[in-house]
């Protein structure tokens, strides 16, 4: 493992308690609810979760319940991270002249919310430098308004708006590199995560939670009916997504790459590709070169990752 | 309380809302810059950079995640300012109606302006009437002492344990951010008595936790409105008391609207912000010729303060209404459509005639306003207008 804190060796570690409750509205193998459980596991005292619309907010807030043992905001899509920023400076000036209590200001958005429409928001929030912890759950589309691509989809993968049709078969562009994009801003903590590895995760969290200013944390939190498999696959699809490089683990400490998990023998992204209706059409002879294309991408962002780590740079 | 002695300054109306915001106590400013208000987050953050408030001063990236850090803020328990104007407004809008139904208290200071297109930096009212049907209230300023007295009266009626709602506090572009005018501030004890710090009724709290902004789906998402509606009627019953308790401090009454010699007039001239000021001046030279007129200027615009105007209009034989913004397509502008409905639901059936004026900051001077009332009385005298809505001064 890398000389990352850890603060939980083994689940036995976790916390009992469960700040995101049972019975809430998301579909059952829901990624994003795994991601979420075990996120606020990891907080370390008085939290608040800001949460824009997406899928976990419908799910978990509908009046008259909610599923949120701790104060939960949510206000509209796109602007998750700057009323975050607005809870952070509020809380810090609010302490110093009444003695309110500190709160740790945790940001859990969905993909749309954060690759897209809440892209602004964030960047304005991360160049501010304000103190809080900004979690993407990416699910790669948006899943709550039935399936269309965003700037999370990867090449490839089919999605309400961007069809596996005969002559445009599936999404032609590229994922953002969302890490990237915050690490440009100077950020002292950026990593990503996967729900198949939970350890990884949660120290993630409580390490991000230690350390002052804006921190993004990437979690892929794979989606039942978007990408297209049996509920009970969520997890393994996830861990797939890990051994075949398709989703590296990686932190960025004050601009240093460490590569938290490595894969030294990725297994064929197809294993990953063919478990999911997304991907399916990828498989297909006509549509090689967007699967080469696909590869293509994955193999340049794990060699980049590499050689970032080797070489020491900072970012 | 007793007043403490007073002093008069000459301040630009920027300024003045500036010194208001600093002597209310505020904790988190969040804005963005935009022309004409800018002055007034300027000198904010000169106040904060210089040590004498002590507050957090945010700079957004956007106007709307500048009315989204106040939303945040206010939600933590903070008392939250922000200022904006025209396409920094528009592109708050969806916030704006986040934040009443959501019931945040805070206060926004408008430097009323048009919206593109064709781009226009001056003085119009089209920019805040997107937002009347938002749960907002919405004050109107007629001069800087209004606008700065205003300010502290705002944030009183937002944080009310019956309101619990924002509050706009409208003044227009260059006509009042850029005038300097006299201005006979409040001390800053009075200041403090008035608005202690902020006492929310809930807010983020992990000892106690709460959901804020939650969904609400079509069992119960009306019920919802309705409480916005309600709230939104007691900021008008509520509003009075708060003006009293700042006249007590101030020796300046406020009330749902200015009056000149409205009471026994036979035509009547209704306004929104700065052309009060002139009407007014013009009415009172009509007056001298033992002309009847009158002038009101609509300091409260939300809630709508029906039951009081229709006290002073019923005996009025016509009416200007005047609109500096339009709706296109509609019948006229918002002010002067609120006020015909309001006139006959209440059985008035005074003719009124809408002037639509100044749009894009065309100037609307004395000269012209002593026409409008001269207009008036012609219609008072035939009883009747003929046309419902003339656009003053355009060349067709």
């Amino acid at each position: 493992m890398s000389s990352q804190a850890i603060f939980y060796k083994t689940p036995k570690d976790l916390p009992r308690e469960e700040w995101f409750a049972s019975g809430h509205r998301l579909c059952a193998g829901c990624g994003a609810g795994i991601a979420a459980r075990l996120v606020f596991k990891a907080i370390r005292g008085p939290t608040v979760v800001v949460n824009p619309t997406g899928c976990v907010e419908v799910s978990t807030s509908c009046y008259p319940y909610t599923a949120w043992k701790i104060p939960y905001v949510h206000v509209a899509f796109e602007n998750a991270a700057a009323v975050a920023s607005g809870i952070v400076e509020a809380m810090k000036i609010l302490n110093k002249k009444r003695g309110k209590k500190l709160h740790d200001v945790i940001v859990f958005a969905g993909d749309g919310g954060t690759f897209d429409i809440g892209f602004q928001a964030l960047s304005g929030a991360l160049e501010r430098g304000h103190n809080m912890l900004y979690i993407c759950y990416d699910n790669e589309a948006y899943m709550n308004t039935g399936i269309q691509r965003s700037g999370a989809t990867p090449i490839g993968a089919a999605t309400t708006t961007s069809p596996a049709g005969k002559v445009i078969p599936g999404k032609q562009e590229r994922k953002k590199d969302l890490i990237a994009i915050a690490v440009a801003h100077r950020i002292p903590y950026a990593a990503t995560a996967s729900i198949s590895h939970p350890l990884d995760l949660v120290n993630k969290v409580r390490k991000a939670l230690e350390i002052e200013g804006p921190k993004v944390l990437h979690v892929l939190a794979p989606c039942v009916p978007g990408w297209r498999y049996p509920p009970a696959e969520t997890v393994r699809i996830a861990r797939l997504a890990v051994e075949t490089r398709y989703f590296p683990v990686y932190e960025v400490e004050y601009g240093r790459v460490r590569i938290n998990i490595k894969v030294k023998e990725p297994k064929p992204l197809e294993e990953f590709l063919k478990m999911q209706g997304r991907f399916s059409h990828l498989l297909r002879p006509e549509n090689a070169h967007v699967l080469e294309a696909l590869k293509k991408a994955v193999e340049e962002n794990w060699e980049r990752l590499v050689k970032l780590e080797e070489s020491g740079v900072t970012l | 309380m007793a007043r403490q002695a007073q002093e008069r300054i000459a301040i630009m109306g920027d300024e003045a809302v500036a010194l208001a915001v600093k002597q209310s106590n505020v904790d988190v400013i969040a804005a963005y810059p935009i022309t004409p208000q800018t002055i007034i987050v300027e000198r904010l953050s000169e106040y904060v950079a210089n040590g004498e408030l002590d507050a957090a001063f945010i700079q957004a990236e956007s106007e709307h995640s500048a009315l989204s850090i106040c939303v945040g803020a206010s939600l933590a328990g903070a008392r939250v300012f922000t200022s904006t104007a025209s396409q920094g407004l528009a592109l708050m809008h969806e916030i704006v109606y986040a934040t009443s139904s959501m019931r945040v208290p805070m206060v926004m200071a408008i430097a009323n302006r048009s919206l593109n297109a064709p781009l226009n930096i001056h003085c119009e009212h089209g920019d805040v009437m997107p937002e009347r049907d938002s749960g907002w209230v919405h004050l109107f300023a007629t001069n800087v002492q209004e606008a700065y007295d205003l300010t502290f009266i705002a944030f009183k009626l937002s944080e009310h344990s019956d309101v619990q709602l924002p509050v706009s506090v409208n003044l227009d572009a260059f006509i009042l951010t850029h005038s300097v005018e006299p201005l006979t501030p409040i001390s800053d004890d009075d200041a403090s008595r008035f608005l202690p710090p902020r006492q929310p009724l809930y807010s983020i709290d992990f000892d106690n936790p709460a959901t804020f902004g939650t969904m609400a789906l079509p069992d119960t998402y009306m019920e919802f409105k309705y409480q916005l509606k309600e709230a939104a009627e007691r900021a008008g019953q509520v509003y009075p008391k708060v003006a009293e308790e700042y006249a007590r401090i101030s020796g300046r009454r406020y009330w749902y609207f200015n009056s000149y010699m409205a009471d026994d007039a036979d035509a009547i001239v209704l306004v929104l912000g700065s052309t009060y000021g002139t009407l007014k001046a013009a009415a009172r030279r009509l007056r001298e010729s033992g002309l009847k007129v009158g002038v009101i200027g609509l300091t409260m615009f939300r809630p709508f303060p029906e039951n009081q105007l229709v006290e002073l209009l019923k005996n009025a034989k016509s009416l200007i209404v005047m609109d500096r913004a339009y709706s296109y397509g509609g019948l006229g502008g918002p002010l002067y459509m609120e006020t015909l409905a309001m006139l006959y639901r209440n059985g008035l059936r005074v003719p009124a005639m809408n002037v639509v004026y100044g749009l894009g900051g065309r100037d609307f001077r004395l000269d012209e306003a002593e026409s409008v009332l001269k207009m008036a009385l012609d219609g008072a005298r035939r009883g009747r207008f003929d046309e419902h809505v003339i656009w003053w001064g355009v060349r067709a």
